[in-house]
């Protein structure tokens, strides 16, 4: 049943073809249900993969790598096209594919009556190919190429309207800011080719205890400036609040569930690598505590329902690293699948709410929706409740499980986690409260948001121009209207998971073995909770839960009256604490000046200088020797006389030295 | 005096002298292609005679194109006699017959062919009748394979000879044109000098070694060690600088631009390929193969001549005015990369010297097929400045006028690149990286003027261009509302100046089927000469059309697909090395 493993990576990717080539033709709703078609098939593929998998007994057979055809062979390079069939990667590839289907399906449902119809769903059946081949390619190489894949269809899919200007920057910002990680990447591999002679993931592992510390660090490093970059992590996190700019449902699908967490997976993936490099774990881990708790205080302060979503989207995969770099690797891939459950059902809550407001994204201008969109109602609060931790949803032991893995090895960071963790259901009840209960804002006309700072530089450029975009449409709205069913269906399927994920990987050790124990294989026992008593985990628990309603009950007594508290919202966090001007003043403008340096003086006066002072040169020795072809014979005959004499003389130098 | 008197005379002497008559045993195969070209031209010749009314073009052409074809046939075939049987000598070792030379005669044959595609063209809009254009083209095309071919010293004199003095009567043919005459005066009087100083070289040679067969030079400089060599290296010297002559090297090279501008386009084109490769392979020949030996003493003036030939010919063609001035500077430049190979002395830098006459052969033919069309009736429309916005006007013939000369300025996919690229690793291999450096250097002045010329073509046309006169304009305008009636050609204000011939007619039809004139019959044409009307409306003939198509074929194909070719100069080695 492992030979058909292929066709998860083949499917989304023919429903491509099919698309590019007939897309027009289907049109709107077909070729939306062609490509959910294509990666509902992959999902069955996955499925049967998996069920092949499990019927294997646990160890060394559960890795099947399948190679098609030899892409590089060049001097000691050799790179398969190949998959790698794990319980690691299955693990990403049931979730990717499936949450994929639900997206396809929602937005089906969203992006109706769009101009381009067809050409989304291609690039989402585009993306989805990459995504599998990014989590089951065998090599580096192999899923490097799914790593660009995606990115280039985050950037087509963020400016995915492109006529508004802001799309269109926060596409190309996306676009760069992944580059920079992508340099990592390759350094990356460089490095480990340099050191270990292989690209396969098999290769590189059988190698993995011979590296010295040094390059283990390195490579180690390097990848995680690729993860930082495509996960948005401190330094480069600033792309995925603007990639909201995008459909919603791309929100939902690559800057939520899947794309964004492709860095954890590929920090996982390496994690023998990983292992040897205690230095990086401790950057790794507290790069993601500390992005964590950055993303989590700008959501508390954000008005844009997507904003506070998106950041926190940074501070939840902030989490994940600081799970990888306790080496809790499982504790991660639990997070990331339940994140993915309940950070899609809110994006896609969100855009429900979006959808029948038509196109309004301001909390301010929300309010008392829960009447009028029960469903989404309903479905968000679950969501709700499993992004803060209520027990027993699945971000409750999500979450717990970093936690504890975190207090076991870097207390320090437990602190900054926990801190995080009121933060987190903070932001996400003020979410709930605005949008769902209280006043319904959105029959009045009046301005809500606060005035647009002036500044220069290009993100505040951007905000502001979506500032405007708002403005638009500030006047009262007609009454909101629940999705239609292709919407509706994904929100409940969600909600459940969402709800009940955690079932994967409950703490306490019963006769039922977790489904996430498949895992072991891949990553060893490597969890530091795992030594820690049952009080203890008790005790940790109970913090959670406390911190938690802690978080909730604070939210519901601010905001439960008013929606109007300035001194909650600083301009400091509203601004995202800076990040984009200082960017601005420290690469941006340098940048600029130097590039403005390097055209004006170095280019045009040094280069061109040059070459055009050979040319003026070459023209003038070119008009002195013109003058010699007078076209009179005997001064050509004279020439050839001359030569003739020349060449003799030189050879009579040879005769008499 | 009949032939059989000659003949009788002949057998006289040689049976007072020997006794009895001796001829040598002769293996026709090897020379197959050079008789096929001079029966060609004297069956031209004598048919002309023959028939009362004066031979046109098409049958001449007919004749001429059959003598071409039969002899590159014929030159395969002996391909694949070498290919199976190895090099050997023939005719009493006067004939080499290897790689080398068959390679020289495919080269020779095919260039010959596209040449006279041009010709044809030329003949019939010039309204020339006769076949000695062509029977011309065929003799000297001859004596440029007895080059490539020839194992003795007198044999190369022969060779030369026969090539250069149709050359100096093609240069003559368009009496029109007090030009033509004069470059034919120049080319001959320089020409016969050069002769004289060749022949006082073999003397010396002669005179040092003993004998002017090729082999027996070497040997005899392989087993005696020559202590006063005075002599050979002042032959070696007069060799050189009538070698230097025929392929224009500097300081020798100062009748090029003249003789290039003066000749009818065809003529020029003919002779700035045929002419080079034979000259070339018979220096390659003479230096690598006989005085190998004497490499040392040699390599050291070539690389002089090499370097001023290059910078002398790419610094100069940038202040041309003159297309045909321009191409033949330019030709100058090639010249000295075909050195570089010679310069490497081995046996790689000879075959890539031959890869870069092939490349080079094509793309020059191509190159003064197109001028041959632009200079319209009367050949004398070579300004640059006709040029100008030449893509709006026929975009097909500015397209592959852009193929020649980016293959020229050596631009990647085209054989140009290649060629360049395979003399200057010979160069570096051989150490002469100073020499590959001023190559390249060379090379990047050249391209200047090239994608210069490109620019021209493709760029808007001048916001001052002078504005034509009311009458002129309204007969454009006139034709350009007439054009869906009449063929373009008509209407234009080239046949509006000139009486319309039955040669215009007849090429009016035929271009429809031509790949480059395709887009230049169109109405469209008619349309833009009513705001150019001082450019005339040009037509690109069926003969001229194909050997345009030919010749980009060749430096397209090969560009992107180099390996058949390359193999090919490399399999085409001399016989000693």
């Amino acid at each position: 049943m492992i030979h058909a493993a292929y066709l998860m990576v083949l499917l989304p990717l023919a429903g491509f073809a099919v698309l590019v080539v007939l897309g027009r033709r289907l049109g709107d709703p077909w070729a939306g249900w062609l490509a959910t078609l294509a990666v509902a098939g992959s999902f069955v593929a996955t499925c049967v993969t998996y069920a092949g998998l499990l019927s294997r007994p646990s160890g060394a057979s559960r890795e099947v790598t399948q190679n098609f055809f030899t892409w590089i062979s060049a001097g000691p390079l050799h790179v398969h096209a190949g998959i790698l069939v794990d319980p690691l990667s299955m693990t990403m590839a049931l979730f990717v594919s499936g949450v994929s289907t639900l997206i396809h399906l929602y937005s089906i449902g969203y992006m109706k009556r769009d101009r381009d119809f067809p050409k989304f769903f291609l690039y989402l059946n585009l993306f989805v190919a990459s995504m599998m081949l990014l989590v089951l390619g065998s090599s580096l190489l192999v899923t490097f190429v799914g790593w660009e894949g995606v990115g280039l269809c985050s950037y087509f899919l963020i400016a995915y309207w492109f006529e508004r200007p802001s799309a269109a920057s926060a596409g190309k910002k996306a676009f760069i800011y992944n580059r920079i990680g992508d340099a990592g990447f390759l350094l990356a591999m460089f490095l480990l080719f340099e050191k270990t002679g292989t690209l396969s993931y098999r290769g590189i592992f059988a190698h993995a205890s011979d590296l010295s510390t040094g390059v283990a660090t390195a490579a180690c490093l390097l990848l995680f400036l690729a993860a930082a970059g495509k996960s948005a992590q401190i330094p480069l996190f600033p792309w995925l609040p603007d990639a909201m700019e995008g459909p919603t449902p791309v929100s939902a699908l690559i800057h939520a569930a899947t794309m964004v967490t492709a860095g954890v997976y590929l920090l996982c993936r390496m994690s023998p690598v990983l292992a040897t490099a205690h230095d990086a774990q401790l950057v790794i881990a507290s790069v993601g505590a500390a992005t964590a708790f950055v993303g989590a205080t700008i959501a508390c302060a954000q008005d844009d329902i997507k904003k506070v979503v998106a950041f926190s989207t940074v501070s939840q995969l902030g989490y994940m690293f600081l799970a990888v770099g306790t080496g809790a690797y499982e504790a991660a891939i639990f997070l990331m699948v339940a994140h993915a459950f309940y950070k899609g059902l809110l994006f896609l809550g969100s855009g429900s709410v979006i959808h029948g407001l038509h196109d309004e994204q301001d909390l301010k201008r929300m309010g008392g929706l829960a009447r009028y969109l029960p469903l989404t109602a309903v479905t968000f609060a679950s969501g709700w409740f499993a992004l803060a931790g209520v027990p027993p949803l699945s971000g409750f032991w999500a979450k717990g499980d970093v936690l504890d893995n975190a207090f076991a090895r870097y207390p320090t960071l437990w602190v900054i986690g926990i801190i995080t963790a009121a933060l987190t259901a903070y932001y996400s009840s003020r979410l709930f409260i605005l949008a769902f209960t209280g006043e319904a804002r959105w029959r009045h006309s009046e301005a809500t948001g606060g005035p647009a700072p002036a500044s220069t530089s290009p993100a505040a450029a951007a905000q502001a121009a979506q500032a405007a975009s708002v403005a638009a449409h500030l006047g009262p709205h007609e009454e909101p209207h629940e999705a239609p069913v292709t919407m509706a269906v994904p929100l409940v399927v969600l909600a459940v998971a969402a709800f009940a994920a955690g079932m994967l990987s409950l703490p306490w050790h019963t006769g039922i073995t977790r489904p996430l124990a498949w895992l072991d294989p891949v990553f060893g026992s490597s969890l530091y909770a795992a030594h820690q008593s049952t009080a203890t985990k008790w005790v940790l628990g109970v913090v959670d839960s406390l911190v938690a309603f802690g978080g909730i009950g604070a939210a519901w007594l601010l905001w439960r009256r008013t929606w109007r508290r300035p001194a909650l919202e600083p301009d400091f966090l509203r601004r995202v604490w800076y990040v984009n001007e200082l960017y601005d003043l420290l690469i941006g403008r340098p940048g600029a000046r130097l590039a403005s340096f390097a055209s004006g003086v170095i280019d045009r006066r040094a280069i061109d200088g040059v070459v055009e002072g050979v040319g003026t040169a070459t023209r003038g020795a070119g008009s002195a020797l013109r003058r010699l072809q007078t076209g009179f014979l005997r001064q050509y005959a004279l020439g050839i006389v001359l030569g003739i004499v020349l060449l003799l003389a030189f050879m009579l130098t040879r005769v008499w030295p | 005096m009949s032939p059989a008197h000659l003949l009788t005379a002949a057998l006289s002497v040689s049976a007072v002298r020997g006794g009895t008559l001796s001829l040598p045993h002769i293996d026709y195969l090897t020379i197959l292609p050079e008789l096929i070209f001079l029966g060609g031209a004297l069956v031209m010749l004598l048919h002309s005679a023959l028939i009362r009314r004066t031979m046109d073009a098409a049958t001449s052409t007919s004749w001429a194109l059959s003598a071409a074809t039969a002899a590159l046939v014929a030159s395969l075939v002996q391909w694949y006699e070498v290919s199976a049987h190895g090099p050997k000598v023939a005719v009493a070792g006067a004939v080499a017959f290897d790689g080398f030379s068959v390679f020289v005669t495919i080269l020779v044959s095919s260039a010959t062919l596209v040449a006279i595609l041009i010709s044809h063209s030329w003949l019939e809009r010039e309204g020339v009748r006769g076949p000695e254009m062509q029977a011309l083209m065929l003799v000297s095309a001859m004596g440029a394979m007895l080059m490539g071919a020839a194992n003795d010293l007198i044999m190369v004199f022969l060779g030369l000879e026969i090539l250069s003095i149709a050359l100096y009567v093609l240069a003559a043919f368009d009496h029109r044109r007090p030009a033509s005459g004069e470059a034919a005066l120049k080319y001959f009087i320089l020409g016969a000098f050069s002769s004289a100083v060749f022949v006082y070289g073999i003397a010396l040679v002669y005179g040092a070694t003993g004998t002017t067969n090729l082999p027996q030079i070497a040997d005899f400089l392989s087993r005696n060690l020559l202590l006063h060599n005075g002599l050979l290296l002042g032959g070696l010297a007069l060799l050189l600088a009538g070698f230097c002559f025929k392929i224009a090297a500097v300081p020798f090279h100062m009748w090029t631009p003249d003789v290039y501008q003066g000749a009818p386009t065809p003529v020029t084109g003919f002779m700035s390929a045929i002419a080079k490769v034979g000259g070339f392979a018979a220096l390659l020949r003479v230096f690598v193969s006989s005085f190998g030996l004497l490499r040392a003493d040699w390599q050291p003036a070539i690389w002089v001549i090499a370097a001023l030939t290059l910078l002398l010919g790419a610094s100069v063609a940038l202040v041309q005015r003159d297309v045909k001035r321009m191409l033949a500077y330019s030709s100058i430049n090639h010249a000295g990369f075909v050195l570089l190979g010679l310069q490497a002395a081995t046996s790689r830098g000879v075959s890539d010297s031959l890869y870069y006459l092939f490349a080079y052969a094509f793309m020059a033919l191509g190159s003064f097929a197109v001028v041959s069309i632009v200079g319209a009736k009367g050949d004398g429309n070579h300004r640059l400045d006709a040029y100008r916005s030449l893509g709006r006007r026929h975009p097909w013939l500015a397209a592959a006028f852009t193929v020649f000369l980016l293959g020229q300025a050596g631009i990647p996919f085209t054989t140009g690149f290649l060629a360049k690229l395979a003399v200057v690793e010979a160069a570096v291999e051989a150490h002469s990286v100073w020499l590959a450096g001023i190559a390249m250097v060379s090379a990047v002045v050249a391209a200047f003027f090239y994608l210069g010329l490109v620019r021209l073509m493709w760029a808007a046309p001048a916001a001052d261009a002078p504005v034509a006169g009311a009458p002129a304009g309204a007969m454009a305008s006139v034709g350009a509302a007439t054009a869906s009636m009449q063929p373009a050609e008509r209407v234009s204000a080239g046949a509006l100046a000139s009486p319309v011939g039955t040669a215009a007619g007849q090429v009016s039809g035929s271009a429809a089927g031509s790949p480059a004139g395709a887009g230049s019959t169109s109405g469209e044409e008619a349309g833009s000469t009513s705001e150019e009307t001082e450019e005339p409306a040009l037509s690109t003939p069926l003969g001229v059309g194909i050997a345009i198509a030919l010749c980009a074929g060749v430096t397209v194909v090969f560009g992107v697909i180099p390996a058949p070719l390359l193999d090919f100069a490399h399999q085409a080695t001399l016989l000693i090395r």
